[in-house]
């Protein structure tokens, strides 16, 4: 198990359950009521600990090694009925961004997502979820067959932005983020859209506009990591956390100035600490809104789409 | 006696009898440090006569440039930034909001203007560069928004004229949904069939490029503009590698693609007219 910095307290409680769980196997010495305490101590901790995270603390959860990436989400989701579809059809398969379709009970569904990895051999194998243009271009390809078989789409966003090289930038990145944008405004099935980690500004927004925008309680979601920000309005790295709480980036300060529609709640103690329950507040939410929104008609969903990015931004008129 | 000895002074003009060159008399070119005189820069529409190097002109510039007779209405001039986040870095965002306001005299990073070039009517969005490195906040999003809806209710063709270095980071999440935003007006503009022509200038990057400047039916650029989406120092850093020469220059782009064609800035006027003929006839 990896343990955040914040998160000490809930370490060495971890410890010491553990050492009692070896001593209750010899089966010497009963410690069950020292076990019972310890778990209702460790979920004390956890309750303490998240309730009050900073903002910089939601990233660092956000960004935890063991959190559930998209697949995971897709799988659990789709109850393993998921296949993936491959590649651009110009280039290449980017392996970053994941898609395809699985079915949610019964109901066929085209899902896609960014897609990290889960160790060292991994992530590099998915490019650290940073997608290059392919991936954008991929991931279109696939909502346009979704389109074409009328049946709805879910993202699953989780990426650090999109790949800053020279192929990406030879390939246009901006050019394919940008075509989402216009294209994926304009889709006639529903489209959710779930920030399940990091959502980093363009790279996130790409695969990012839907009916609904959800995020994940410890997601974060802006226009530039706290380090970047940091490093271009203070030119060092340092300022992350001050960055982090000026950007305004964890789930709620994104619902109270209406970005998002709506947080799902993570379990206590963060996705990492339990898949099963994050599954299950995911799984719900997506089956209340894929119900609402398939009632509706794809043209009265156009405009509300349109409507509701249209209506974001901040200012005066005199 | 020593050869480095002085023997004369060196200026011997008083104070008083020093004659002042007027301030903005001289334009020296940053391309090749050509010194021409102001006037003449100016009727070489802020290109270098000898080099070609474009000069990162405004607004005000290129309605001058576009508009017959410089003649033509700007529209929703009055949107301001009212700091939604509350943001401070170094200093609080609404102080260096005055100041740039101060200094430049704009109230935001794009203009909106209605007009005609040789004759053909048409809506024109510039960015202005002085003004926060050109950044998209709200204000340019509502106001490029409203002239895309302007383009719509009148049937008028839309250029819009980029340059900036991508989104306001004091704006954050705000700033990011403007390229949402934006991306939705255009796709009821395209749906239309109303004519788009983005043109791309020094520098063109970051979320602008991920949104509307890549987005024209026509993508258009002056000659040796930087247009990217992530910026030079970020790749370099990322990849830990040289970049090539001529990386995410115009002529770069237009050889990889994503650009119709490169417009010297003396052609831009009669190419626009002509091509907005073109699809109307």
């Amino acid at each position: 198990m990896v343990f955040l910095d914040f998160e000490n307290d809930i370490k060495e409680l971890m410890e010491q359950l553990e050492k009692s769980r070896a001593i209750q196997e010899k089966g010497k010495v009963d410690v069950t009521k020292t076990i019972a305490e310890l778990e209702d101590n460790i979920n004390k901790a956890r309750e303490r600990i998240y309730a009050e995270l900073t903002p910089w603390q939601h990233v660092q959860v956000s960004r935890h090694p063991d959190r559930p990436y998209a697949l995971a989400h897709i799988n659990a989701l789709s109850n393993n009925t998921f296949i993936e579809l491959h590649g651009d059809r110009t280039v290449k398969d980017d392996k970053a961004m994941v898609g395809g379709f699985g079915s949610i009970d019964g109901k066929t569904v085209m899902f896609i997502g960014q897609q990290k990895g889960i160790n060292a051999k991994m992530r590099v194998y998915r490019n650290f979820g940073m997608a290059n243009p392919e991936g954008y271009r991929k991931a279109l390809r696939l909502m346009r067959l979704a389109e074409k078989f009328n049946k709805p789409i879910i993202t699953f966003i989780d990426t650090p932005g999109a790949y800053p090289g020279i192929e990406a930038e030879e390939r246009g990145q901006g050019e394919a983020i940008a075509r989402n944008l216009i294209e994926m405004m304009q889709l006639k099935v529903p489209v959710i859209c779930i920030v399940i980690g990091e959502g980093a500004s363009g790279g996130a927004l790409g695969i990012g506009i839907g009916d609904k925008v959800f995020m994940l309680e410890n997601a974060w979601y802006s226009v530039i990591s706290p380090e970047s920000c940091s490093t271009i309005l203070w030119r060092t790295r340092d300022q992350k956390e001050q960055a982090a709480a000026a950007l305004k980036l964890t789930a709620a300060d994104m619902l109270e100035h209406n970005l998002i529609d709506g947080i799902i709640p993570e379990p206590i103690g963060g996705a990492h600490s339990d898949h099963e329950s994050t599954f299950q507040f995911v799984r719900k939410e997506v089956k209340k809104h894929l119900t609402r929104l398939s009632k509706m008609d794809a043209e009265e969903r156009i405009e509300k789409r349109i409507a509701k990015f249209s209506a974001m931004g901040s200012f005066v008129e005199e | 006696m020593g050869w480095f000895k002085r023997i004369k002074g060196g200026i011997t003009t008083s104070t008083q009898n020093k004659k002042e060159t007027p301030e903005g008399l001289w334009h020296k070119c940053p391309g090749c440090k050509q010194v021409t005189p102001t006037a003449e820069n100016e009727a070489n529409l802020w290109v270098c006569a000898k080099c070609g190097h474009h000069q990162r002109i405004g607004s005000k510039e290129y309605f001058h440039i576009l508009f017959d007779d410089g003649r033509f209405e700007l529209f929703n001039e009055q949107i301001f930034s009212n700091d939604p986040l509350h943001f401070t870095d170094s200093r609080p965002y609404t102080e260096r909001l005055e100041e740039t306001c101060e200094k430049t005299g704009l109230h935001d990073a794009i203009r909106t203007a209605i007009g005609t070039a040789d004759g053909e009517k048409l809506i024109v969005a510039a960015m202005d560069f002085n003004f926060i490195g050109g950044s998209m906040g709200s204000v340019v999003g509502e106001k490029l928004s409203r002239a895309i809806d302007r383009c719509i209710e009148e049937n008028v063709p839309l250029m819009v004229i980029s340059r900036s270095g991508g989104a306001r980071m004091m704006e954050a999440a705000y700033s990011l949904m403007q390229m949402a935003k934006t991306s939705a007006r255009l796709s009821l503009l395209s749906k239309k069939g109303i004519p788009y022509i983005s043109l791309l200038t020094d520098p063109t990057t970051g979320g602008i490029t991920a949104s509307f400047a890549m987005l024209g039916d026509l993508n258009i650029a002056e000659p040796g503009a930087l247009i990217g989406f992530a910026g030079p120092r970020v790749i370099k850093e990322t990849i830990g590698k040289d970049l090539p020469k001529d990386f995410q220059t115009s002529e770069f782009v237009l050889e990889h693609g994503f650009l119709d064609k490169i417009v010297p800035r003396k052609e831009l006027k009669p190419f626009i007219a002509n091509m907005l003929r073109m699809l109307a006839s």
